[in-house]
């Protein structure tokens, strides 16, 4: 049974038609790309995994582990293994980063009926992943985000998925808005995530995230399905010729 | 009385106008006799505030007060007993604890011994019967105000606290004024309390106020506050009254030149509250915050009122108000800054925040610049919101289940305003009590 299994999945935001019968599965230890053009749905199938509310599901079904997750509220979802690392990550004033950490992490625990962390434990394990992805404990102390650059924003969310190690991680355009320097500290976040265990759901416009991390199967989404699936040379093969021709099979 | 003397209209008017009838013979010989009169003619005049006086638009006080309580008679032992555990939510803070039982300062409840040098504390009513020349010659000067609810409070008002800070004195322990209502009957408490901190001296000082749910009790209370030049005073107000409680609040305040004052109101309980800041300008080169965060539900109706008066140069003030509203409730707030000729160099901000968490909720927001002086920085600003879906769903897409995650934001929405708080204790105690009343919310 695939972790994950997307079957037939139509989305409607305001009326709008974005996903259109997308059907896709994703099994543990397996790295999936998706890469599509602007407006392909790309970010739909990301709120829509995680729960975001304002996404009508006209038609399909999506199962994580064989359960229905639709009807899972979006902590529910978190709770059973389900990561989302946003495009935009949001910026929570008066929120401290380190209370956020040890609320998220203590209720998707508290969840699963394991005990909460103990504070020693709990700052151990954050030093070590933040150490990792060089992020400094005073932006600990501070509101989640706020005042953080596109890229420490970008690792931040990538501290938190390593912290509440998901076994699905879906990464909306990780990529977007990093310098090299930082685009290769995320992958290698992502990449030590990397198990047997564990899957990933690589969102992508650009092909340049994919020589970090390195997809076992890369998709091509358009008009909200999608239109071609093949080994991680297809990525390289749009980067060469664009998503134009794809676009056009589709329509 | 004189012709002009508006005619008594109300029960509560009428009863009112008895009570001051009845003590006559208890102001001969009071020393602030004159003074008492001539509030009680100010409220003869006018009767109790309604909405179509501008002060009071809001919040009126007429169709509110349907009656007006008989004046609270000292505390029996059973109800000092009672009073024993008030304000013990902030025992953490460990301060120096003056405990006021119905408007009445309860000696063998309080920690009056091993006072610093420099620091007295005393009762209003003995200073006032012995004649105290400073209190007699301070109450109702230090920042005057013609609000019909002080003058009340100056007609009526019984007993307080009188604290005084020599020079210099720099207290690290904080005071604690803990007022609390236990009289087993409705009635109504007119405190008046004065505290003069001498030039350059230090002090933290938090005022608590509680009573039982179950009694439609009334309170009207003055604080008289002098900040001396150069002194420092953090002044934290804690409304945690009854839920059917009517109660006024009146901090009249003078800074002396290049003193701070940082003051805070926490406000969770109450069923009517008005809290009324009259802030002068004594001296140049003074600074102010004032801040607020009031957490309320059901039909509770908290008013903040205040005039923050720029009298001379140089003053810095920073407003920062904070009300989250359930229910139907409804947050009033009327901020006047006055910048006068000559307080050239004013830099004054004003910002009020509403979070409403339900459809019913109400909150109004009217501030006021008046500035008759050139070379001044003065801006005011105000939202009125729900909470942010989208912070929301961040939260819940991190596992955090949705009434957890509405707690957490509501928390930093107030914490913004707690954080000026300089008391660590006293910042985490009042974060506490954000937390249970955010969990009593359900």
């Amino acid at each position: 049974m695939p972790m994950l299994e997307i079957k037939n999945l139509s989305v409607e935001v305001d009326g709008r038609k974005i996903l259109d019968g997308l059907t896709l599965a994703v099994n543990a230890g397996e790295v999936q790309a998706i890469m599509g053009p602007n407006g392909s749905g790309k970010s739909t199938l990301a709120y829509v995994l995680a729960g975001k509310a304002d996404y009508a599901v006209t038609q399909g079904e999506v199962r994580f582990d064989g359960e229905d997750m639709l009807a899972m509220e979006p902590d529910e979802r978190a709770a059973k293994g389900l990561f989302l690392a946003f495009q935009y990550p949001l910026e929570i004033p008066g929120v401290a980063t380190m209370t956020f950490l040890r609320t998220a992490l203590n209720a998707q625990r508290r969840k699963r009926g394991e005990a909460e962390l103990s504070t020693p434990e709990f700052m151990k394990r954050v030093r070590e992943a933040a150490g990792k992805l060089g992020i400094e404990q005073e932006m600990l102390r501070r509101g989640v985000n706020v005042g953080f650059s596109g890229g420490e924003k970008k690792r931040n969310e990538i501290l938190q998925m390593a912290l509440l190690e998901p076994r699905l991680a879906v990464l909306d355009e990780t990529d977007s808005g990093l310098d090299i320097d930082a685009l290769r500290i995320v992958a290698d976040g992502v990449n030590r995530l990397r198990s047997p265990q564990r899957a990933m759901v690589v969102i992508t416009h650009y092909q340049r995230l994919l020589n970090y991390i390195v997809p076992d199967v890369v998709h091509v989404l358009s008009k909200g399905r999608i239109v071609k699936t093949g080994g991680k040379e297809l990525a390289l093969e749009l980067e060469a010729r664009g998503y134009a021709q794809f676009q056009e099979e589709a329509a | 009385m004189s012709a002009d003397v508006r005619p008594i209209r109300t029960a509560a008017e009428q009863a009112l106008a008895e009570a001051f009838a009845a003590r006559a013979a208890a102001r001969a010989g009071d020393p602030l006799a004159s003074r008492r009169e001539a509030a009680f003619r100010r409220f003869a005049a006018e009767g109790l505030p309604h909405r179509r006086v501008e002060d009071w638009k809001y919040t009126d006080l007429r169709a509110l007060m349907r009656e007006a309580k008989p004046l609270a008679g000292p505390p029996d032992a059973a109800g000092i007993a009672r009073a024993k555990n008030a304000g013990a939510a902030l025992r953490g803070v460990k301060a120096r604890r003056i405990v006021l039982v119905d408007g009445a300062l309860v000696p063998e409840l309080s920690d009056l011994a091993a006072l610093e040098p420099g620091v007295t504390i005393a009762s209003m009513a003995q200073a006032l019967a012995a004649g105290d020349k400073e209190v007699v010659g301070l109450v109702g000067t230090v920042a005057p105000s013609d609000d019909v609810a002080a003058a009340l409070n100056t007609a009526f008002m019984g007993d307080g606290v009188v604290l005084r800070l020599a020079d210099g004195v720099a207290l690290t322990r904080p005071i604690h004024l803990v007022f609390a209502y236990t009289a087993r009957a409705a009635a109504a408490v007119f405190a008046r309390s004065l505290i003069v901190i001498g030039n350059g001296a230090r002090a933290t000082l938090i005022e608590s106020h509680e009573g039982p749910d179950d009694l439609d009790y009334q309170v009207n209370n003055a604080l008289e506050l002098t900040i001396g030049d150069d002194a420092k005073v953090d002044h934290i107000k804690i409304g945690t009254e009854g839920s059917r409680a009517l109660h006024i609040s009146t901090l009249m305040a003078a800074l002396g030149a290049r003193g701070e004052l940082n003051d805070l109101s926490f406000t969770t309980g109450g069923a009517v509250v008005r809290n009324q800041l009259y802030l002068r300008y004594a001296g140049e080169g003074a600074a102010a915050t004032i801040s607020g965060a009031s957490l309320i539900k059901g039909r509770q109706h908290v008013d903040t009122t205040m005039v923050v008066d720029h009298a001379v140069r140089g003053g810095t003030s920073r407003e920062l108000f904070k009300s989250v509203l359930d229910g139907e409730s409804h947050a009033v707030f009327q901020g006047k800054i006055i910048v006068r000729p000559g307080a050239q160099r004013t830099d004054a901000r004003m910002m009020t925040r509403a979070l409403l968490l339900s459809e019913a909720a109400e909150a109004d927001n009217k501030p006021e610049l008046e500035i008759f002086a050139d070379d001044v920085q003065c801006g005011h600003g105000a939202t009125a919101g729900a909470l942010d879906r989208d912070l929301l769903f961040y939260l819940k897409a991190r596992g955090i289940p949705a009434h957890e995650a509405e707690a957490l934001l509501i928390q930093a929405f107030v914490g913004e305003a707690l954080e000026t708080i300089a008391n660590d204790d006293l910042r985490g105690a009042l974060a506490e009590a954000a937390a249970t009343w955010l969990e009593a919310r359900g």
